[in-house]
């Protein structure tokens, strides 16, 4: 009965949200909702295309610069540093995973965006404010540092240590041993926690929102503003529900948020149960 | 008798606990070496000593040498790779790596920096049939060594120790995972392999050691109790403590 409701979740969500767009699902073709960038509500034009975009860009962002600072630190953590940093360091992860967003978010506004506008984009010859997707993915992935590094850490202390020291044993060298025993070992569950952060980070709302500028457009370099679905969903929510239609729309937008995620997550399931037939 | 492996004045400590005390020993060449005792006396500690998988261990302090062929190897901080790929480890549960068959085989050759095709299949093949695994595995190379049942996986794990062509073989406690069948086939692997290679075994099953031993070696409390040919350990003991284990007291 519970595993039923817990099942059934997911579906009984998209099958809400497919009924609540229903309208503006009539009024547009699918692909010019997917891929137009023209967003005249008062028209009833609805693209969700830059919406989309910035979703995705912040969030890939995000991933790039947190995935490999929560592997490096995982692997030091576990494979190098001595026991008691690992003692020492979990409870402060635990701490920076518990803080709510909107602090982030004031950070972004108070340290990042300053950063980038006075320091980071002037090195590249580039004149912002500061508001932007660079700002969003940065908050964005110190956010979701600690939900990855601790599930990494998790996944390097779960590996029994028997199975480095068989290589070793071996004659192999503690890189090696690394490189080709410890990841792919863990493999399976880096990409799981990869998804797990995505699935964060593509959600996160109040945070990205406060230093990402809301800017509906292509952003031509990650120093211009950016407009994520969730940043739309908040902030018209409620307030713009007299044009017609609208609401239907940020329905729609909750949708793509919905599904986008999921198939992340089954495109995960898939490449790991392919791989467990390899190792 | 010549000695491969020459112990002398070997004192470990983790922490504050000292688990090796004053250990000197003489491990004969082309023998199985067997080393006894009861749980907790320090056998695996001894084990990791001569291969230097000690080093990984946290707040170690160790004093003595380790000779291997009249090298000191227990303090060398050169090629620490090369010494080990001089010992195969065979652990008390097989750790198959995560990889296929003939991976697990071929890492050893790779890691080494042989990657001629034809040299690593031969390898594989060799080694396989060197421990009786070819003719179980030869059709299903490419599977993932997990799906080996643990007997088939412990043979794995030797071949693959023997792919590196080491001269010391080191076995902590290698059947006690397995069933009497794949017991029986490491035993006797571990007999004919005596030709080419040196054995050191650390066991707690006295029928076992009474079976392959050479050469034995008993352990208590960290140190070394006694030690003689099996001839001399088994049926001329000359420490009280050896009689008692012997009579079964300890087990
Ligand atoms: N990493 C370690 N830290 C602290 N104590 C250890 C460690 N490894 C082993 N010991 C202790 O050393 C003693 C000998 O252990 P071990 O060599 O594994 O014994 P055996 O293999 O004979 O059962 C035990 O008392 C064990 O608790
Ligand atoms: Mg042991």
């Amino acid at each position: 009965m519970f595993l039923g409701i817990i099942l059934a979740m997911p579906v009984l969500l998209i099958v809400g949200l497919l009924f609540k767009s229903e309208s503006v699902l009539h009024a547009n073709s699918l692909s010019d909702l997917l891929f137009s960038t023209e967003w005249k509500p008062f028209q009833g034009k609805f693209g969700f295309y830059s919406y989309i975009y910035s979703s995705v860009l912040v969030t890939m962002l995000a991933l790039l610069i947190s995935v490999p600072i929560c592997l490096f630190a995982a692997i030091y953590l576990t494979q190098y540093a001595k026991s008691v940093y690992l003692k020492v360091i979990q409870p402060v992860i635990d701490i920076l995973a518990g803080i709510p967003s909107i602090i982030f978010g004031v950070w972004g506004i108070l340290v990042i965006v300053p950063l980038i506008s006075h320091y980071v984009a002037p090195f590249f010859g580039i004149e912002t404010a500061g508001y932007s997707i660079l700002a969003g993915a940065v908050v964005l992935s110190v956010m979701i540092i600690p939900f990855i590094l601790n599930i990494l850490l998790e996944i390097f202390k779960s590996i029994s240590k028997e199975l480095p020291q068989a290589s070793i044993a071996l004659g192999a060298t503690k890189w090696q041993t690394i490189k080709y025993v410890i990841l792919r070992k863990a493999f399976p569950g880096i990409v799981s926690s990869v998804v797990f952060g995505m699935s964060r980070a593509f959600g996160e709302t109040i945070a990205v929102l406060m230093v990402v500028g809301n800017v509906a457009q292509i952003p031509k370099t990650i120093f211009e503003p950016g407009y994520p679905l969730p940043a739309l969903i908040a902030n018209n929510y409620g307030e713009m529900l007299s044009i017609p239609n609208y609401d239907s729309a940020l329905m729609f937008a909750s949708l793509i948020l919905l599904v986008i995620v999921l198939l992340f997550n089954l495109a995960a399931r898939m490449l790991i149960s392919r791989y467990e037939t390899k190792i | 008798m010549k000695s491969k492996i020459s112990i002398q004045n070997l004192n470990l400590s983790i922490g504050k606990n000292q688990i090796l005390k004053n250990i000197n020993l003489d491990i004969p060449e082309n023998q199985v070496t067997i080393i006894l005792g009861p749980s907790g006396c320090g056998k695996t500690t001894l084990l990791k000593c001569l291969n230097r998988l000690i080093d990984l261990e946290e707040n170690v302090t160790i004093t003595g040498s380790i000779f291997l062929d009249n090298e000191d190897i227990l303090h060398t901080k050169s090629d620490l790779p090369g010494i080990r790929k001089k010992m195969g480890l065979l652990s008390q549960r097989p750790y198959p790596l995560p990889m296929n068959i003939y991976d697990n085989i071929a890492y050893g050759l790779r890691i080494n920096g042989i990657h001629n095709k034809h040299i690593i299949r031969e390898s594989v093949e060799h080694n396989l049939k060197q421990v009786n695994l070819w003719d179980e595995v030869q059709h299903r190379l490419k599977e993932p060594a997990s799906r080996l049942s643990i007997g088939q996986q412990q043979r794995l794990c030797l071949a693959r120790g023997l792919a590196v062509k080491p001269e010391i073989i080191l076995a902590d406690e290698p059947t006690s995972a397995l069933d009497p069948l794949s017991s029986t086939a490491i035993e006797k692997k571990f007999v004919e392999l005596k030709e080419e290679y040196t054995l050191v075994m650390v066991t707690h099953i006295l029928r076992q050691a009474r079976r392959i031993a050479d050469y034995v070696v008993f352990m208590y409390l960290g140190e070394i109790v006694e030690h003689g040919t099996a001839d001399e350990f088994f049926n001329h003991p000359k420490q009280e403590q050896t009689k008692a284990y012997l009579e079964g007291i300890f087990n």
